[in-house]
């Protein structure tokens, strides 16, 4: 601590005169308000906070006072120092919100630019489709099973209770591979993958096959050659047609809606005895024939009028064909129903031409997006 | 099979009230299932009456045309009684003819509203209607004039027509053989409404002896039961009757001559096919046989066909006169001038039809029943029905002698527990209502403890199992009592790893900008010369179709890249300014063995198993993908991906190998020349390193030439890879990574080395050299130019460093660049810039 100036003569201390700290406060504070951005508020610190600026001066002289007089001259320049700093502080802030806000404003763009740099892909309907089937399945706790599409006539027709002299193998016009001798043909149906699931696994088995499937069809708006098929298999014991329809019903129900239910009728499938033809309640129309966007007298289109619509086959499995797939036909009995997955997607997407969705038009798949 | 409704009822004893829809409803839910209704009455509303023509003036017109001002007798159909006024064009009438009028207020088809309208000068009041009018034939052939005999004035004029007769077509499945007749079609509607069926086949007919026409069956087990009748003195002029040829052609078929068109129509009534011989041209015993190699025959449609020794013949003593049960011989068909018919009725073995009418591709309406099975003990009704319909409606005798060779096979009982339709279906039905309901239907049925014996009909020779009677039980309950129950199956395994990541791969990639398309699996030579394919490349080697869709496309493909390409191509056409597509699908390649046919009496042995899944060829899952035009587009914030000079190459291989990324498996690209890639721009996909990799296939530009031959721009790029082969590397199981968080250091170099030296070694070198420290290491430069030597590239990379325990001094890090830096000195000539 430095002695007393004996020297010194208070008076003399202009700088430290309360009118000269007001004043400097006062100008400091002016400059500041005056500072109209960051660049100029620097300046006003250099000259009223820095350290050659008047107060940080008479901060300064301060040890220059007797000991009673620096008490107050210190509380003096403290305070307007503290208040040139502070109103520093409140300049700055709103000297960059400013700022902030100027930058802002001219970083400003349109939104509604198009975004579309990067055009989108997608999954086609028919995979996705297949997926949402095979889900509906393994959540009831079924497997899906797969298998080639060149396939052994025996695995296609034989072992499915169609023989050489079936009638019913001229109801499906086949693909047949060279040579005849090969007995390959491109599968009509998904069946022969039952027939390898039974062949290779021991019952109970609850599968579903989707797959790809080719019969010599005419290429239009509602056939094609190329087409794709979910067929489901139960074998347990004690399986009937009951469990078949509540199989059915469930499905229909999770692809459609609720309400769609199915509903029976007798026919032929030599796979199967007794076979049935599954129809779904129109979806469209709920079943009641008429077109729900009019007032009721106009017929419904996607059914025509019946308040159904063919959904696919179904039965329970001929045990000739449990017998040569090797499955216990005393021991258990099964269903199997199999339908289109194009048609049913044709149904539950109101597409109207079946060429959609062989012909790669992404404006197609895109419509759909990666997931059904 | 279409069925007139009135014929129905002739035959089974309908309510009244019953509707053609709620009659073809019942048949539907019985399995004879509706294919359309027709109902003639139901686009005319009435009246519609009978009327006598009283006078009629013809008219010259200023036209040229001549009309006739009417009137007509309608009786009190009018509501005076007085004759009506009408104007009528036509001139195939003459007063006193009874025709048909459609009085005003009435519609005729095409809603074709009638009302009193001046015309010619006269207020004409309604109008006599033609054929066409009525819509009961496609042309006009003037105004229909009824027989005399038809109706009186004001009579209702819609039954006159047949008007109210529906037609009901159903669609017959190979099980319901029966329901090609009228007979099993009115015997099914009978059993749905609960009433009296009245057989056509129960009929008196006279007792076989040996007066008839002689017949030698030589292969009875071909043709079981052949019953023969003769007619005589059948007047040729002699025309059809009006209900039968209304018939046939409701039933959509032509009337041609009164013999033929009657063997028609008993063979719609009964479902026998019957055949009528010139008798006049026969000579001596008329025989079955199966034909000797080489025979031929001219069938009466003209055709000369050289017959196997499977197909059954007719014969006489000249030779061949029919191929039995599918269609006659042309020397002895009917003719205008026949008067002597000998009429066949015999059973046929439904085999030998199907493979008869397959082999000589003959579809017939008697082949189509004959092959499907139709009753054989109905042989002598049916041609006591045809004699019956020649006598009264052709002026014919019927000569004595009843001709019936063999006798129908008996039918096997088939034994099956009582219970078992009621397990089958879930419905709940009591013995006692399966043997009703089977003997309803025309089993005998004998109860035997828990089991139902029960004989089939005749007219059911599809129905030998079980199951079978189960059907025929659970129709009649009905389908729509079976209820909705949800089986349940125990605890499953979800889906397979494989089935999993092919989902993974359609959403990685479908998430880099690609779109899924689905292409027929198809190829022909022309696709694959597109493709640029030497003449010994292994996808050229094709399994071939029997009968392809198309010439031009006879084979199973054998890769994926002709419908990508023609996608793309199609895509472009239509607008598209850039297409990233992708497909997965099956491919074969090599040639195809043989497949055994094994027995289906029970499961075939492991041995004859291996042999038939061996000879099934081999189908990998292919993935292919093509990138044309701009991937990236072109807009405001500045140029998309041009062709001219566009890497759309690394657009390709980078989409693989973020599929490869995606699923664990790194792919590496090593460069190679196949078509249809450029030779140049072409890398194989590799998994794994060094002698382990794997080639899984293809990835790069495509040649020029296959851009044009596709009209895909130029630098347009594809990749075909096996991924099947891809997925099986997958690795099940991904072992999360240590982080370090110490500070990472950056290195970066520029090596110049020949342009002949690749990137992947450069960059395998230096990662060898840089040793453990390094964490990353990635070509961010490629640099040719003033700066280096002809015939030299500067490469740049940035090495990234970081150590799992520690910060890395300088010291440290430059050491390991060093080394780094001095292996691709040694390995690949890399000088540092």
């Amino acid at each position: 601590m430095s002695g007393p100036n004996s020297d010194f003569d208070p008076v003399e201390v202009a700088v430290l005169q309360p009118e000269a700290v007001d004043a400097a406060r006062e100008a400091a504070l002016a400059a500041i308000e005056a500072a109209g951005d960051p660049e100029e508020l620097k300046a006003v610190r250099t000259a009223h906070a820095g350290d050659r600026s008047p107060l940080a001066l008479a901060n300064r002289e301060i040890g220059a006072l007797p000991p009673q007089a620096r008490k107050e001259a210190g509380q003096r320049v403290g305070k307007a120092r503290g208040a040139v700093e502070q109103a520093l502080g409140r300049r700055a802030a709103v000297l960059e919100a400013e700022h902030e806000e100027r930058m802002l404003a001219v970083e400003t763009v349109d939104v509604t630019l198009p975004t579309d740099r990067h055009p989108a892909g997608a999954r086609h309907p028919l995979t996705t489709g297949a997926e949402l089937i095979a889900d509906v399945f393994v959540a009831m706790g079924w497997e899906v099973a797969e298998g080639p599409v060149i396939e052994a006539e025996w695995l296609n027709f034989d072992a499915l209770n169609l023989g050489p002299d079936h009638p019913a193998r001229t109801m499906q016009d086949t693909f047949w591979t060279e040579p005849a001798s090969d007995h390959l043909v491109l599968r009509t149906q998904t069946s022969p993958v039952q027939a390898r699931t039974m062949l290779t696994r021991t019952p109970p088995i609850y599968v579903v096959s989707p797959g790809r499937v080719f019969r010599t069809d005419e290429y239009d708006a509602t056939h094609s050659p190329v087409f794709h098929q979910v067929e489901g298999l139960a074998i347990d014991r004690g399986i009937s047609m009951a469990h078949l329809k509540g199989t059915l019903d469930h499905f229909a129900t999770a692809m459609f809606g609720e309400g769609i239910t199915t509903r029976f009728r007798p026919s032929y499938f030599p796979f199967t005895e007794p076979s049935a033809e599954v129809d779904l309640v129109c979806f469209v129309c709920r079943g009641t024939g008429t077109d729900p966007e009019r007032d009721g007298t106009v017929t419904c289109r996607t059914c025509k009028g019946e308040g159904w619509i063919e959904w696919g086959g179904c039965g329970v499995v001929n045990p000739r064909v449990l017998r040569a797939c090797g499955v216990d036909d005393t021991e258990f009995t099964g269903f199997a129903f199999g339908m289109g997955i194009d048609r049913s997607l044709m149904f539950r997407h109101g597409i109207a031409d079946m060429r959609d969705l062989f012909e790669g038009d992404v404006r197609f798949a895109t419509t759909f997006g990666s997931e059904l | 099979m279409r069925v007139p409704v009135s014929w129905v009822r002739e035959h089974a004893d309908l309510p009244e009230s019953a509707t053609s829809e709620d009659l073809a409803a019942r048949l539907t839910a019985l399995g004879l299932k509706l294919e359309a209704l027709e109902r003639p009455a139901e686009a005319i509303t009435g009246p519609l009456v009978v009327g006598r023509v009283l006078t009629m003036e013809p008219e010259p017109q200023k036209n040229g045309k001549t009309i006739n001002w009417c009137t007509v007798d309608v009786g009190d159909a009018n509501g005076t009684g007085e004759p009506q006024g009408i104007v009528c064009g036509a001139h195939n009438f003459a007063p006193g003819d009874l025709v048909v009028v459609i009085l005003p207020g009435g519609v005729l088809p095409g809603n074709f509203a009638i009302s009193a309208r001046k015309t010619y000068g006269h207020v004409s009041a309604g109008m006599i209607c033609s054929g066409a009018e009525l819509g009961l034939s496609a042309e006009s052939d003037g105004i229909v004039v009824l027989p005399a005999d038809a109706g009186e004035p004001g009579q209702e004029a819609f039954g006159v027509l047949g008007l109210d007769d529906d037609v009901i077509e159903l669609e017959i499945n190979p099980d319901r053989a029966y329901a090609l007749s009228v007979r099993g079609v009115a015997r099914d509607a009978a059993l749905a409404y609960d009433v009296d069926f009245r057989d056509p086949c129960d009929r008196d007919v006279p007792p076989a002896d040996d007066a008839g026409w002689p017949v030698r069956i030589e292969d009875p087990s071909g043709c079981p039961v052949f019953a023969a009748r003769l007619v005589s003195g059948l007047d040729p002029t002699a025309t059809t009757p009006e209900f039968v040829a209304r018939r046939l052609a409701q039933a959509g078929m032509r009337p041609i001559s009164l013999p033929v068109d009657v063997t028609n129509y008993v063979m719609l009534e009964t479902g026998r096919p019957i055949h009528g011989y010139d008798a006049d041209k026969l000579t001596g015993t008329v025989g079955v046989r199966r034909a000797n190699a080489g025979e031929t025959l001219t069938t009466l449609d003209g055709t000369r066909r050289t017959l196997s020794t499977e197909d059954l013949v007719v014969v006489d003593d000249s030779g061949l006169i029919g191929l039995g049960g599918v269609m006659g011989g042309e020397d002895t068909e009917m003719s205008g001038t026949t008067t002597r018919v000998l009429v066949e009725s015999a059973h046929w073995d439904p085999v030998s039809m199907f493979r008869t009418g397959r082999r000589h591709k003959i579809t017939s309406e008697a082949g189509k029943r004959n092959e499907r099975g139709v009753d054989p003990t109905i042989c002598e009704a049916a041609a006591d029905r045809v004699v019956e319909l020649l006598v009264a409606y052709g002026g014919a005798t019927a000569e004595p002698g009843v001709t019936v060779v063999g006798t129908p096979p008996p039918r096997e009982p088939v034994t099956m527990a009582a219970d078992l339709p009621a397990r089958v279906s879930g419905i709940e039905i009591p013995a006692r209502r399966t043997v009703q309901t089977l003997r309803d239907q025309g089993f005998v049925v004998e109860e035997q403890g828990p089991d139902v014996v029960a004989t089939p009909p005749q007219w059911r020779p599809d129905v030998t199992d079980p199951f079978d009677l189960v059907e025929e039980v659970v129709r009649v309950v009905g389908y729509d009592a079976v209820p909705s129950v949800l089986p349940t199956p125990g605890a499953g395994r979800g889906l397979t790893r494989s089935q999993r990541l092919r989902r993974r791969v359609g959403r990685t990639l479908a998430g880099a900008g690609a779109v899924e398309v689905v292409s027929f699996p198809f190829v022909g030579d022309a696709s694959l010369d597109a493709l640029g394919l030497d003449a010994d490349d292994d996808r050229r080697r094709t399994i071939r179709l029997a009968n392809p869709l198309s010439a031009q496309e006879p084979a199973y493909t054998t890769t994926l890249l002709p419908g990508l390409l023609r996608a793309a191509a199609r895509n472009l056409g239509r607008g598209a300014t850039g297409v990233t597509l992708f497909e997965t699908g099956s491919v074969v390649r090599g040639g195809s063995s043989p497949t055994p046919i094994l027995g289906v009496e029970s499961r075939p042995s492991e041995l004859e198993l291996k042999e038939l899944l061996a000879g099934v060829p081999d189908q990998p899952l292919h993935l292919g993908l093509v990138v044309a035009g701009e991937r990236e587009r072109a807009g405001w914030w500045g140029a998309g991906t041009s062709p001219d000079g566009w890497a759309g190459w690394a657009d390709a291989i980078a989409l693989v190998r973020r599929l490869g990324d995606e699923l664990g498996v790194p792919l590496t690209t090593r460069a190679a020349v196949l078509a249809p890639w450029h030779p140049g721009r072409c890398a194989e996909v590799l998994a794994g390193t060094g002698e382990s990799a794997v080639v899984l296939g293809h990835a790069g530009e495509l040649h020029p030439r296959v851009c044009d031959a596709h009209d895909l721009p130029r630098r347009s790029a594809a990749v075909e890879i096996d991924l099947d082969a891809l997925l099986a590397l997958a690795p099940e199981r991904v072992v999360g990574p240590e982080l370090s968080s110490f500070p990472m250091a950056k290195e970066d170099v520029a090596l110049v080395v020949d342009v002949s030296v690749t990137a992947a070694e450069v960059e395998a070198a230096l990662r060898e050299g840089a040793g453990e420290l390094l964490e990353s290491v990635r070509l961010f430069d490629v640099y040719t130019g003033a700066q280096v030597p002809d015939g030299k590239k500067s490469l740049a990379f940035a090495l990234r460093f970081r150590a799992p325990d520690r910060t890395l001094t300088e010291a440290e890090t430059g050491a390991a660049r060093d080394a780094a830096v001095a292996l691709a000195a040694e390995r690949c000539g890399a000088v540092q810039r």
